[in-house]
């Protein structure tokens, strides 16, 4: 068996786990499948720009919200659920597709900086704009029938759906030339662009990529929840969270992504139930813990490598370090 | 004459913006380094004056040095502890890092002190010369944050750990070789930086509601300063402050006070494409 095999058996057996949830568990097991399935395809999708193509972007909150509103006010003006979902992708490929030709000339702290201020300002822009997006009030959506069990369920099957588009596009990606182009990038881009890869074009493709699938993600919870508002769609803590989860699992990996976002779902779990107040403080805790302890993510540790850790040796594997751009 | 007033006010307003963004460019110059903390600092400087006047009743003057040295040993301490491990690693690490902190901290700030907004009333009034009106405490505050970022340059050019800080900046390499203990310079310096944001933090609580809602907004403008001034560089940060409290003045009223924070983000996103050295240009190695 490749390890492409192994790994799309591991991620088939994990959609039918959440798959099966509302078959023995209550709602509230299967809400939580739903948003599992939720961040697992904005992690995936992340993972393109971030950990593929190494670039240190902020701006997964941007697009969610983006997708949210451009659902949100498609399905207000009368479009069925579905076309609706299919706008707000459109919509966000093409404003990533837009941006990236302009932010992705710039690199490291810059780029970062520059992906944090688009969340800021697309944030603000739909919360003044009052008169389209219902400003601070935010918007309210027709609630599907049937009953919570019913919601529930479709819900699920739809983020399941985008979770499973989203990960054979990372298989694809992965074992393309596109894929292997962003690998080059990520070590280094003046070496990828001598070599004849089109930086540029390979770069704004994995930020169209990164963008396109959290506008349906963004577009389907609008529908779900029913309601949307600003700081609730452009959240900052999203904006992070997504990065470390893909961190948690390792990233530039096909795998990781899905095993992060597991990780930390459950860990969150865990946490948010017997300390409510101190939710930011726990992921504040998970991200220096995974930084110092789990740098290569939890794909990354190795048996051995732990054993030799816990004997207070060094004899694992060592992590390159890696020259600041 | 209206117009007159809103300059005014966005050269105050700039002022505190300069001393409000130094540190934390002075940290990403020298450290190489974005602190995501330095938004929550300033909001802890505050929390720390506040309850320093409304306990014990101290002077916000008397509490700004007090205030600004405990986030020096703070900042020194982080620096040394937790992020000096991690200083030579990818940004999406140190960025992601500092965020933590950052999560961390907020959070014990809205837990122990809610984010009720509270601040320090000292009912100074208002100073008038030749029609434009001017609140006294916003005054003081200014001649505080020009005082401190003055004092700061001066610390850079003058004494031996700014020329130091300054070489590290330039080429900590060749820094090292020269014999300045580099990881200690990097700890001074992110000390300075949180040192900056206590005494801003002190300012603010005059002028501003202390609340742990801000800590972003602060962070944004830090952000923005720097990208318009450039690193590194105490006039960079001026410039970039002063730029950034005029337009802001201006466009608030022109556009209305919410359309103001956009437009320097905006403004942010602009130069960032075009001018990425900042206004100023210069690489700040002063």
């Amino acid at each position: 068996m490749t390890a492409t095999q192994r790994n799309c058996l591991i991620f088939a057996l994990w959609v039918m786990a959440l798959a099966a949830t509302p078959l023995w568990a209550s709602n509230y097991i299967v809400r939580l499948a739903i948003t599992i399935a939720m961040y697992t395809s904005l992690t995936l999708s992340w993972n393109f720009i971030g950990g593929f193509t190494g670039y240190p972007s902020f701006s997964t909150a941007a697009f969610f919200g983006l997708g949210c509103y451009a659902g949100a006010l498609s399905q207000r003006a009368g479009m069925p659920m579905p076309l609706a979902w299919a706008i707000a992708t459109l919509f966000v490929g093409a404003f990533a597709a837009a941006l990236g030709a302009i932010i992705l000339r710039l690199r490291g702290h810059y780029f970062a900086i520059g992906s944090i201020g688009i969340v800021e300002v697309v944030r603000l822009i739909v919360s003044s704009w009052g008169s389209l997006t219902g400003g601070g009030d935010g918007l309210n959506l027709p609630l599907l029938g049937g009953g919570p069990n019913a919601v529930a369920r479709i819900f699920l099957g739809v983020m399941l759906a985008i979770m499973v588009v989203t990960f054979i596009v990372t298989v694809i990606v992965d074992r393309s030339r596109l894929g292997f182009g962003l690998r080059c990038i990520e070590q280094n881009e003046d070496a990828a662009d001598m070599v004849g890869i089109n930086t540029v074009r390979y770069k704004v493709t994995a930020y169209t990529l990164s963008a396109l699938l959290c506008g349906t993600v963004g577009a389907a919870y609008a529908s779900w929840t029913g309601y949307i508002d600003p700081n609730d769609s452009f959240s900052i803590i999203m904006t992070i969270k997504v990065p470390v989860m893909c961190m948690l699992g390792g990233p530039g990996s096909v795998l990781g992504p899905v095993v992060g976002t597991a990780a930390f779902m459950l860990l969150e779990e865990v946490f948010w139930a017997n300390f409510l107040d101190y939710n930011r403080a726990i992921l504040g805790a998970v991200i220096v813990v995974l930084i110092f302890f789990l740098p290569g993510g939890l794909l990354a540790l190795s048996y051995r490598d732990l054993v030799a850790r816990l004997a207070g040796t060094s004899r694992g594997k060592k992590v390159p370090k890696k020259v600041p751009t | 004459m209206a117009y007159l007033q809103t300059l005014v006010n966005g050269i105050v307003l700039g002022a505190l913006y300069a001393c409000l963004a130094v540190g934390f460019s002075l940290v990403w110059g020298v450290l190489n380094i974005v602190n995501m903390l330095h938004g929550s600092l300033i909001v802890f400087g505050s929390y720390l004056t506040f309850f320093a006047w409304h306990s014990y009743g101290i002077s916000p003057l008397i509490a700004l040095p007090v205030v600004a040295l405990f986030l020096f040993v703070l900042g020194y301490a982080a620096q040394f502890a937790v992020i000096n491990r991690v200083i030579s690693a990818p940004v999406l690490t140190t960025m992601t890092l500092t965020f933590g902190l950052d999560l961390i901290l907020y959070n014990f700030m809205t837990v122990y002190y809610t984010a009720t907004p509270r601040r320090v009333t000292l009912d100074l009034g208002v100073i008038e010369v030749g029609g434009i009106v001017m609140p006294v405490d916003r005054l003081i505050g200014m001649a505080l944050a020009l005082l401190l970022t003055g004092l700061l340059y001066l610390v850079l050019r003058r004494s031996r750990i700014g020329r130091a800080i300054v070489a590290v900046r330039m080429d900590s390499a060749t820094a090292a070789l020269m014999g300045i203990r580099v990881n200690r310079i990097y700890a001074i310096t992110f000390g300075i930086g949180a040192l900056m944001a206590g005494a801003t933090g002190a300012i603010f609580a005059v002028i501003y509601p202390v609340t742990t809602n801000l800590t972003g907004t602060y962070l944004g403008k830090a952000f923005v300063v720097c990208v318009i001034g450039g690193l590194g560089s105490v006039p960079g940060a001026l410039v970039g402050g002063i730029v950034l409290g005029v337009i802001e003045s201006f466009s608030g009223q022109f556009f209305g006070p919410q359309h103001a924070l956009t437009v320097g983000f905006a403004l942010m996103l602009v130069l960032l494409v075009v001018k990425p050295t900042g206004l100023t240009g210069i690489k700040g190695y002063e």
